[in-house]
């Protein structure tokens, strides 16, 4: 069953068309991961899913129900969890209360279940012990876990991922990638944007080129990283082999 | 010395007597103020065109023209429109539209130093915009506001004196009252200056107890 769907998404900024016409589906228990240079859409592609950003044409639907024109989308938003690359953590809430809000004030759990819920996920990403701290007292990999377990609480049919490591020291990145692996593992479906190419490979089913706002070329990542088709896919990872 | 001791002893009862009248004034405005503050700070924040448009020409009018005429307005004009209003009523009102426009801007001003990731996130887990501003949003924005919110009480608190021009028997009125008795102007308007400068102190070190309460790392 067809978890996304997404036809001939288009969005613009006044004179520059930043999505040019994206197309494409996601399984259930399907990990998608997106790479590409900086600035060619893929941040606002993901905001688009959920809504965050208003797209401009296309269409897209989460488990057969069409998101876009609806005049509801925080009902859906409750289907799409989102990880953010600053994180974004509620700063007056402790971690604990960041990650219950979300089922207590939107699916109206009792304090005490949306409690269990949150504790539950907090495990989950390995931060039970940290449940009364603030967010500023926390390293950026455990805002990231909290960030990830704020979404898990909801039981998301599908999770959004917006260069989760990229404001992280080096340090930090694998013990965000390795509770994201862990998810993978259970099943979930996720829809990251990342440029850690290593941890595509790991991860993903399937990974997406993308550029100037165009998809250029999909795959899953043995052929994809080793032999891809496309001319500006190779020059892409030839960059970033070079970096490493 | 001496004589301003005695001056001071003398005044006081009818002083106190002005300053319930003061405080009055101020608790009451400062917190109808603050209530038309929010709903106004938000509509300036997130209004769509038409309270957006609203607030801000509430927000300009009031700033722009003096509290003494607003007062005056309620107090001498509105009764030519057949509403009449008690001293103490026509101040309050024109003190609490006069604070709630500038009670107004600085939580405008903290709603727009919660940074835009917030909201992003509120909505994120499927809150409506609404519960975003009063789940995540304005506890922020609030606790940012308290110097800011501080301040405007210290003014109001002076300001108040004013009412005094309508015939509210408060502070400036009552020292008004003694000095014309007594002829101690000097002794009687020290009295009343030290009086308020007292209140203001104390209001002063209340909050910045309470900010230091409600502070928490990272807001």
């Amino acid at each position: 069953m067809k978890v996304l769907e997404i036809k001939n998404l288009k969005k613009r900024y006044g004179e520059k068309e930043i999505i040019k016409g994206i197309s494409f589906e996601m399984e259930k228990g399907e990990t998608v991961v997106v790479i590409g240079p900086s600035g060619t859409g893929k941040s606002t592609m993901l905001m688009c899913i959920n809504r965050l950003t208003e797209p401009d044409a296309g269409e897209i639907y989460l488990n057969g129900k069409q998101i876009t024109g609806s005049k509801h989308p925080e009902v859906f938003r409750q289907k799409i969890g989102m990880v953010f690359q600053e994180f974004n953590l509620f700063n007056h809430l402790t971690v604990l209360n960041n990650v219950m809000i979300g089922p207590m004030r939107v699916k109206k759990f009792s304090r005490e279940k949306a409690e269990n819920v949150a504790k539950e996920n907090l495990k989950r990403v390995g931060l039970e012990l940290q449940m009364h701290a603030y967010p500023a007292q926390l390293s950026g990999g455990q805002k990231q876990r909290v960030g990830i377990a704020r979404a898990l609480a909801m039981e998301p049919d599908l999770i959004l991922f917006d260069e989760p490591t990229s404001a992280l020291d080096p340090e930090l990145v694998g013990e965000v990638l390795e509770v994201i692996k862990k998810l993978a593992k259970e099943g979930m479906t996720m829809l990251i944007v990342t440029h850690e190419i290593g941890f595509a490979k790991d991860v993903a089913d399937r990974i997406i080129f993308m550029e100037n706002g165009e998809i250029i070329e999909e795959g899953i990542p043995s052929v994809m990283l080793n032999s891809p088709s496309q001319e500006r896919t190779r020059q892409f990872l030839a960059k970033f082999m070079e970096g490493r | 010395m001496i004589n301003f001791i005695n001056v001071f002893v003398n005044a006081f009862p009818f002083l106190m007597n002005g300053l319930v009248f003061t405080m009055e004034l101020a608790l009451s405005s400062i917190a109808i103020g603050f209530v038309i503050g929010i709903i106004v700070g938000i509509s300036r924040s997130y209004g769509k065109r038409f309270s957006y448009t609203l607030s801000t020409i509430f927000v300009e009018v009031i700033r722009g023209t003096p509290l003494l005429v607003q007062l005056f307005i309620f107090y001498f004009a509105f009764p030519q429109i057949g509403i009449s209003l008690s001293p103490i009523t026509a101040s309050i009102i024109s003190f609490s539209i006069n604070s709630g426009a500038y009670q107004a801007e600085y939580i405008r001003g903290a709603i727009q130093s919660v940074d835009t990731g917030q909201m992003k996130a509120a909505l994120s887990i499927g809150m409506t915009k609404w519960q975003a501003i009063m789940r995540i949003v304005m506890p922020q924005a609030l606790i940012k506001v308290i110097p800011s919110w501080t301040n405007e009480f210290v003014y109001l608190i002076k300001y108040t004196s004013v009412a005094y021009l309508v015939g509210v028997p408060e502070l400036m009125a009552e020292g008004e009252f003694v000095a014309s008795r007594n002829f101690e102007f000097m002794n009687v308007f020290l009295s009343v200056a030290i009086i308020y400068l007292a209140i203001v102190m104390i209001i002063t070190w209340g909050f910045s107890r309470i900010e230091k309460m409600v502070r928490m790392p990272g807001v």
